[in-house]
């Protein structure tokens, strides 16, 4: 186990990069603390499956260094760095039997026979296939074939970390819930730090004691599921994260408060000096309200989604969406729009601009 | 799921009826020939089984058939295992792949008695490059019109020159269909170079590879036209192999009786080793 | 460069040697080639290929194969093409047994039917014509174009049929316009190898042949035998039927490696 440190991590996939554009990976600096469970959350095409492959081996970074407990190790092989990895799509060695998948980490590493035993024994056990041990691997169902893929990455208890790059992709949805599940569960038991790439922020939020949220090659937030939630440090967070995404309208910002078509709007705390660029206000739907006074806004739709209600008002040309959980207005009323000032910041190009409610 | 359609046997009525013509008429001449004899003047006298147990009694059969094994057991022996080395040191991917492919494909559309011809010139002990080569810069006395030895040497240099390039680009395809996570997989494994093959490209492979072998056997197996050109059986008998005595027999003793048994017999072989080479390779996947 | 692809510029070299002392010899004099051995032409003549193509038996042995094959290439694609749309859709009486049954007939020694095709295509009147060799053909290729088309559209899902039918395609319709475009790469990969077999082969097409519909390759046969050995000549004409599987290779370069590993047993 050890902690991993990314430094100045950069990457380009040409030979001769020209702009930032260039990049698959503008500029990384992180920390994984040794036993984490950490989620990596970002759209398609936004750097985590290089930033994931630069972590293995598989790929070596154009620029900056991996650092296993302080240890350079930007240039060592996937098994000289102890590593293991779960494939988006089950890969098992079709040939052999269950069992023979699981032990051949520990055999290629000459491992005593009664330790490989055991080990996958526990594992088995841990991922409930100990009755498949003996079949032919190749005869399995996708999600057991996927079980399998982990189990490889699990038996050896050595690792400096396990990850898994989207690795639920091919299983059913009933069956997703299940096996993320008892991820978390071989979290808590093995201990291990572990990294799980994702673009689906349930699975994001449900497996990780911190996620690592990425656009466009950067990392923009690293926080736990409460904080991404509470308080984005980034629109494309509040965005990304939430059903519906943070509001984010435009603003006008002079002498230190911001308005919004004309309205002064109240907010967290006050706006950091030398804050500039274009200004936007977030509120997460949750906490926008209807009151008698505040901002009028036209009713354009309500969507009852079950437990709540989500309410989509027009204020001007700008889409407002609010999460009511009683009564809510019909279509086409006139209503007066309240945010909560203690979660409504000011966000200066995509980056918050608000100091912290003390 | 495929649906029960008995209409469909209107689709593959056209190629019935092309190779049931070419297939069962001819055949049926063959099975008549089998059964009787003649002296011309298109008089037959009914025999019996008489030719086909003359045939499997026949010495001369035996040796046929049985260089007829040796070659092909040659062949495949050499063209598997090379052809698939070959396509494990190509390079997955890049601009010269597809000059490579071409480049390799190139001796198997040549005309078989072309190439029957082209290896005759090549040999050929004091103008030939390799009859020359041998014997003049090696030293090494060659020459296949005198020597069965020489001869056995060039008809199966020409045969894996001419199809080792099959194995070549099936276990190729093979090859470059593995998703590059299976090779991640088993370097993060710490697998070695020869688990690498054994446990992921092999049996990747497995399919292509059952395709090439048939193809080999049967091909080899049936092979007449390249070494009827290159060595027209000799010296001596020395690779007389099985489709080249047929044709003696049947053409040039114009004996059709024994050569349609013969036939028979052939077909026979090269169905039941095919069907042996088949089940074996597909065993496993049965459970 | 690694060491390692060393191995496949070697295989390439060998494979080349023996194609290039032909072209290099079907470029040198008679007297020169006789006179020993020379690893270049001394003096450089296309006497060789001037007599070719001044010489209708020559020149036409090679547009008769080249009909013939063209003719045979049609033949086997187009009846192929249902018959594997059949194989790979639906299930019906005997399909597994049939399927097998064509299969079979590329493991019957050609050398086995020589004769009795003779006496059936003279016996149907076609013998010496262009047609009986490429009928002919089809008892190997069919099954073979079957094959390969039969494996590429097992890869296409079922889906793409139901939804053409919902859009109101009649069957004729869509398996002209939408079917077969989907899998033009296995209809080339499958005219591909009808092509050079057809090309290739020699025994039959020399034995339904005599005057009219000669091939190439029979044209060169005679040639060794009765002209003397005119080896330059032989070798020119060699050299040319390299050419046209050199140019159809060319345009299935992309597809040759995948075809294969589409089609299965």
């Amino acid at each position: 186990m050890a902690k991993i440190t990314l430094e100045k991590l950069r990457h380009s996939y040409m030979s001769a990069p020209q702009g930032p554009d260039d990049f698959a990976l503008k500029q990384i600096d992180v920390d994984w603390n040794d036993g984490g469970a950490y989620a990596l959350l970002g759209p398609s095409g936004c750097g985590k499956s290089t930033l994931l492959n630069i972590i293995s081996g598989l790929l070596i970074p154009s620029e900056g260094q991996v650092k296993f407990d302080g240890r350079d190790v930007t240039t060592l092989t996937p098994d000289q760095r102890n590593i293991a990895q779960v494939f988006q799509f089950p890969v098992i060695y079709d040939t052999m039997t269950v069992r023979q998948n699981l032990a051949f980490p520990l055999k290629n590493r000459g491992v005593d026979d009664h330790v490989i035993a055991s080990r996958v024994g526990e594992i088995a056990e841990m991922l409930e296939v100990t009755d498949m041990l003996d079949r032919r691997a190749s005869g399995l169902s996708p999600d057991n074939k996927q079980k399998i893929s982990m189990g490889r990455g699990l038996v050896r208890d050595d690792v400096n970390v396990v990850m898994f790059d989207e690795p639920l992709t091919v299983i059913d949805p009933h069956l997703k819930w299940k096996l993320r599940s008892k991820l978390k569960e071989l979290h808590q038991r093995v201990k291990a730090t572990m990294i799980y790439v994702t673009h689906d922020q349930t699975e994001a939020l449900t497996f990780a004691d911190q996620v690592v949220v990425m656009q466009e090659g950067e990392v923009v937030q690293i926080g736990t599921p409460v904080e991404l939630f509470e308080r984005p440090a980034h629109t494309f967070v509040g965005h990304f994260i939430g059903s519906p995404g943070m509001n984010v309208l435009p603003a006008e910002v002079s002498e230190g408060s911001a308005r919004f078509q004309g309205q002064q709007i109240a907010l967290e705390g006050a706006i950091n000096k030398g804050a500039s660029g274009r200004f936007e206000i977030g509120v997460r739907p949750e906490f926008v309200t209807i009151g008698d006074t505040g901002i009028p806004a036209k009713v354009r739709k309500v969507a009852d989604v079950g437990r709540h209600l989500v309410v989509e008002a027009m204020v001007g040309d700008h889409k407002v969406a609010a999460i009511l959980n009683d009564s809510a207005p019909s279509q086409g009323d006139t209503v007066h729009l309240n945010f909560t000032p203690a979660h409504t910041r000011v966000y200066a190009d995509g980056w918050i601009a608000t100091g912290a409610a003390s | 799921m495929k649906t029960e359609n008995q209409k469909a046997w209107l689709f593959v009525l056209p190629v019935l009826a092309l190779v049931a013509f070419n297939a069962l008429i001819p055949m049926m001449t063959v099975v008549n020939y089998s059964v009787q004899e003649t002296f011309g003047n298109n008089q037959f006298f009914w025999e019996g089984l008489t030719w086909f147990e003359q045939i499997l009694r026949s010495e001369r059969f035996h040796a046929a058939l049985g260089r007829q094994f040796m070659f092909t057991a040659l062949i495949l022996v050499i063209e598997v295992p090379l052809g698939i080395a070959i396509a494990l040191s190509m390079p997955r991917s890049g601009p010269w792949v597809p000059v490579c492919l071409v480049l390799m494909a190139l001796p198997m559309l040549i005309p078989w008695n072309v190439v029957g011809a082209m290896w005759n010139i090549f040999t050929l002990p004091d103008i030939g490059l390799m009859g020359y080569f041998v014997n003049h810069v090696l030293g090494i006395t060659y020459d296949m019109t005198q020597n069965p030895f020489a001869a056995w040497v060039t008809i199966i240099t020409m045969d894996v020159w001419h199809w080792t390039s099959l194995v070549v680009l099936l276990s190729y395809a093979g090859l470059v269909s593995i998703p590059d996570a299976y090779y991640q997989a088993a370097k993060i494994d710490g697998a070695s170079n020869w688990s690498v093959f054994r446990y992921i490209q092999l049996p990747k492979m497995k399919n292509v590879l059952t395709i090439a072998i048939l193809l080999r056997f049967m091909d080899s197996f049936n092979i007449y036209t390249e070494p009827f050109v290159l060595t027209g059986g000799g010296p001596g008998n020395s690779t007389t192999l099985l489709s080249i005595d047929l044709v003696k027999i049947a053409l040039g003793q114009f004996d059709l009786g024994p050569a349609a048994a013969m036939s028979l017999i052939y077909f026979a072989i090269t169905l039941f080793v095919s069907w042996l080479f088949y089940t074996l390779m597909t065993k496993d996947d049965l459970n | 460069m690694k060491p390692r692809s060393l191995v496949p510029l070697v295989y390439i070299l060998f494979l080349m040697l023996p194609i290039y002392w032909l072209v290099a010899m079907s470029f040198k004099t008679t007297n020169e080639i006789l006179s020993g051995f020379s690893l270049f032409p001394q003096t450089f003549t296309l006497d060789a290929y001037r007599t070719i193509f001044t010489d209708p038996t020559w020149y036409w042995g090679y547009i008769n194969s080249i009909i013939y094959v063209s003719l045979n290439t049609v033949i086997s694609v187009s009846v192929a093409l249902p018959a594997a749309y059949a194989f790979s859709r639906y299930r019906f009486l005997g399909d597994k047994q049939l399927f097998f049954w064509l299969l079979t007939n590329r493991m019957a020694p050609a050398a086995v039917f020589a004769l009795p095709f003779f006496q059936l295509y003279s016996a149907v009147g076609i013998f010496d014509t262009h047609l009986a060799v490429a009928l002919a053909h089809c008892l190997f290729n069919i099954p073979l174009a079957v094959w390969i088309l039969e494996g590429f559209m097992g890869g296409v899902p079922k889906e793409l049929d139901e939804t053409a039918y919902v859009d109101g395609y009649s069957f004729p319709r869509f398996f002209v316009r939408i079917f077969v475009p989907t899998i033009k790469a296995g209809v080339g990969v499958a005219a591909f190898f009808c092509f050079m077999f057809s090309w290739v082969e020699l025994l039959l097409a020399k034995t339904l042949t005599a005057v009219e519909a000669k091939p190439i390759a029979a044209t060169m046969t005679k040639t060794a035998s009765s002209a003397g050995y005119e080896l330059g000549l032989l070798a020119a004409a060699g050299t040319l039927t390299i050419i046209p599987g050199a140019i159809v290779i060319y345009f299935v370069r992309n597809y040759i490696a995948k075809g294969f590993a589409m089609g299965r047993v």
